[in-house]
């Protein structure tokens, strides 16, 4: 146990001594979420939006005036009816359209109740999501105003969103799961293979063959210290999305980080594979780049959705772990799913950590060749 | 006296190449035992079926009493290894080093501290700087440091002073000889004929071959012949006439000389006339004593 600790200690110092891993670890990580946050979530400023309000009374005509007086919106047409408003939206420079439906007024005085809705342009996903969540808390603060000065009860708008074009919202915030599929792989597949081969190019893999450290221990300690560090990443990660952007995790954290865990074991499992089967450096970066992070990128839905994906591509894709974890945290993040909703995915990345691990011992060996 | 090592007929193939062809020896306790050969000669090769890292596909080996094949958990806790290239961590201090692999074998630098003062007190005051920093005289003795840490019973040197100052190179054959008071066999490989003869026996190899195993003084007098050291101020112009000389048997540079040997093993004197015409000037002969690399040339020769 003594042992395996020192060689834990070892590899440790050998991290923080490093600084291109260092930066690889935690540098690309935190500048990835801030630049694509940053891209994705521009501010909001003048807004484009048109209003049909069929009931055109005191409060409907509040509520307008506060919207358009908030600096992001700006009104560019009173509609008259539903028709029009997808004839608006097809014309393109107006973002969204928010509808009073008959009756506002009068229903919200009788039962203290009434719903409007806010029709966003979902083909920009990012001012869409700006849009119905600005135009949400402006109405939020008008229910705050009428509440105060309501002589009865608690009354409230209700704003009821919906997109065009885009009802799901694909894209956006979706790089929060692929940067994090993206990162765990390349840490941990990357990674490992380095350090493990790094030894066998530096000819310490020899001596450390003939000491009394069990393979497994070896292996064990390689990948123990990639294991703590990739979780801390996973959780700088959703940190900072969180923080900086706001984006919440609708389903159940700690199953969010199980999982999250199981995907770092079968990463590291795969490292240790590549590993066993390059002899330098070079061999494992280039495995592991082009073997897993272009695939990574180009298939498992980061950036071109499985669903458009000819069939060729679909097949090879759904023999890449990356492809199941995305799916996996975008149902817990963004749809909220439990276990029951993703165990079939789980279970074809534990499926795969097995063949790895498998896989390398059967090919790890005890002497040079 | 007991064997260390006791190998028969081993030999070792990769794809097509022979690396090891019927090498057998014997190594006794706290021998210092030399391989000496050229680059590719087979030395690694070797030094790795010691320290169980090759399997032979041939012959038969036991080290310390035990199998290289089936015994080689038991024997990787006795064995100290120091790979060709020396293998530190460079991004280590040296301190890391050496406390990394005491941990790793069981052990603490303060517990075997006495065998290793003698080396590491050499490199101690450096001992904050990085492995990666340090001259290859100090690698050297910080490896071999690292190598001994736990006191292994049978210590494999693969050409520890390849790469090494001539002063560090000296210093570390005294070092060697000191450690025999600890009974640790000692296992090393060099291509440096002038260091054969600081071991108490050699073995020559070449081409995966053993040619001979003796004592250095021995295989000096295995020569058996009479040799003369030729010099002239153009030592190439001389090795070509010395050896277009119908009466030379051969003819092989050594330092500033040239060693030569005669057919009828008595020196012919019409030599002189033949560089003469040739146009070797000043050309000096002298008889001399085979040194360990006449005796490996004219094994090499016989082969
Ligand atoms: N892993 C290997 N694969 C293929 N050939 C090898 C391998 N190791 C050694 N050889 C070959 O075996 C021969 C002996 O090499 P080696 O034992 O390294 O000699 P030395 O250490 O004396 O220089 C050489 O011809 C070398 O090319
Ligand atoms: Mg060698």
């Amino acid at each position: 146990m003594k042992r395996f600790i020192g060689f834990v200690k070892k590899e440790f110092l050998h991290i923080f001594r490093d600084f291109r891993t260092l930066i690889i670890l935690f540098g690309i990580p935190t500048v990835q979420i801030l630049i694509f946050g940053f891209v994705v979530s521009m501010d909001l400023k003048d807004a484009n939006v048109a209003f049909l309000d069929l009931s055109n009374d005191e409060i409907t005509r509040r509520i307008s005036d506060k919207i358009c007086s908030s600096g992001f919106f700006r009104r560019t047409d009173n509609l008259r009816d539903y028709k029009d408003v997808d004839r608006v939206m097809k014309k393109g420079d107006t973002r969204a359209v928010i509808i009073f439906g008959d009756n506002f007024g009068r229903d919200l005085a009788r039962s203290g109740r009434a719903t409007m809705s806010i029709i966003a342009d979902g083909s920009e996903p990012n001012t869409a999501t700006l849009i119905t969540n600005y135009a949400t808390a402006i109405i939020t603060d008008f229910n705050r105003e009428l509440d105060r000065t309501a002589r009865i009860g608690n009354i409230l708008v209700q704003p009821e969103v919906r997109m065009f074009y885009n009802p799901g919202l694909k894209g956006h915030f979706m790089f929060v799961p692929g940067v994090i599929t993206l990162i765990l792989i390349l840490i941990c597949a990357l990674m490992t293979s380095i350090t493990i081969t790094r030894e066998k190019e530096f000819g310490t893999m020899e001596v450390l063959l003939v000491s009394p450290l069990k393979p497994s221990q070896i292996i064990l300690g390689k990948v123990m210290p990639y294991f703590l560090l990739s979780f801390i990443n996973v959780i700088l990660i959703l940190l900072l999305s969180w923080l900086v952007f706001g984006l919440p995790v609708r389903g159940s954290i700690a199953l969010l980080l199980a999982e999250s865990m199981l995907y770092i074991l079968m990463s590291l499992s795969l490292g240790i594979l590549i590993s066993t089967i390059s002899k330098t450096m070079q061999q494992a970066i280039f495995i592991s780049l082009v073997g897993l992070m272009l695939p990574t990128i180009l298939l498992s839905g980061f950036i071109f959705p499985i669903e458009n994906m000819p069939g060729i591509y679909d097949v090879v894709s759904s023999v890449l772990p990356p492809r199941y974890f995305i799916l996996i945290i975008k149902n817990i993040m963004i749809k909220g799913a439990g276990f029951s909703d993703v165990w079939r995915e789980t279970l074809i990345i534990a499926l795969m950590t097995a063949v790895f691990i498998g896989l390398s011992i059967r090919n790890f060996k005890v002497r040079l060749q | 006296m007991n064997k260390v090592i006791a190998a028969s007929a081993i030999g070792r193939k990769f794809g097509n190449t022979r690396a090891l062809e019927n090498v057998s020896f014997d190594i006794s306790e706290s021998e210092i035992f030399g391989f000496i050969g050229p680059d590719g000669a087979g030395k690694t090769t070797l030094f790795r079926i010691i320290t169980t890292l090759l399997l032979p596909d041939e012959g038969k080996m036991t080290i310390m009493g035990l199998d290289c094949r089936t015994g080689y958990r038991q024997l990787r806790k006795n064995i100290g290894y120091m790979p060709g290239r020396f293998s530190l961590y460079p991004d280590l201090s040296v301190e890391e080093n050496l406390n990394f692999y005491a941990t790793v074998f069981g052990t603490t630098v303060k517990e075997n501290y006495d065998l290793i003062y003698d080396i590491y007190s050499h490199i101690e005051p450096f001992k904050k700087r990085l492995a990666g920093k340090l001259s290859g005289g100090m690698k050297q003795k910080l490896a071999l440091s690292c190598a001994l840490i736990h006191k292994p019973g049978l210590l494999v040197l693969d050409e520890p002073t390849t790469g090494v100052d001539a002063v560090s190179r000296s210093e570390f054959w005294v070092m060697l000889k000191k450690l025999r008071q600890h009974n640790i066999t000692i296992v090393v490989s060099t291509p440096y004929m002038d260091e054969a003869m600081k071991c108490d026996r050699v073995a020559l190899i070449q081409r995966g071959r053993l040619l001979s195993i003796n004592q250095p003084e021995k295989i000096r007098e295995e020569f058996g012949r009479k040799l003369f050291s030729v010099t002239a101020p153009e030592k190439f112009k001389l090795i070509n006439a010395l050896r277009s000389f119908p009466g030379i048997r051969t003819a092989y540079p050594f330092g500033d000389s040239v060693h030569v040997t005669f057919k009828e093993d008595e020196f012919d004197d019409s030599i002189y006339k033949h560089l003469d015409r040739m146009g070797v000037i000043n050309a000096r002969i002298t008889e001399t004593k085979a040194g360990i690399e006449d005796s490996f040339l004219e094994l090499m020769q016989k082969e």
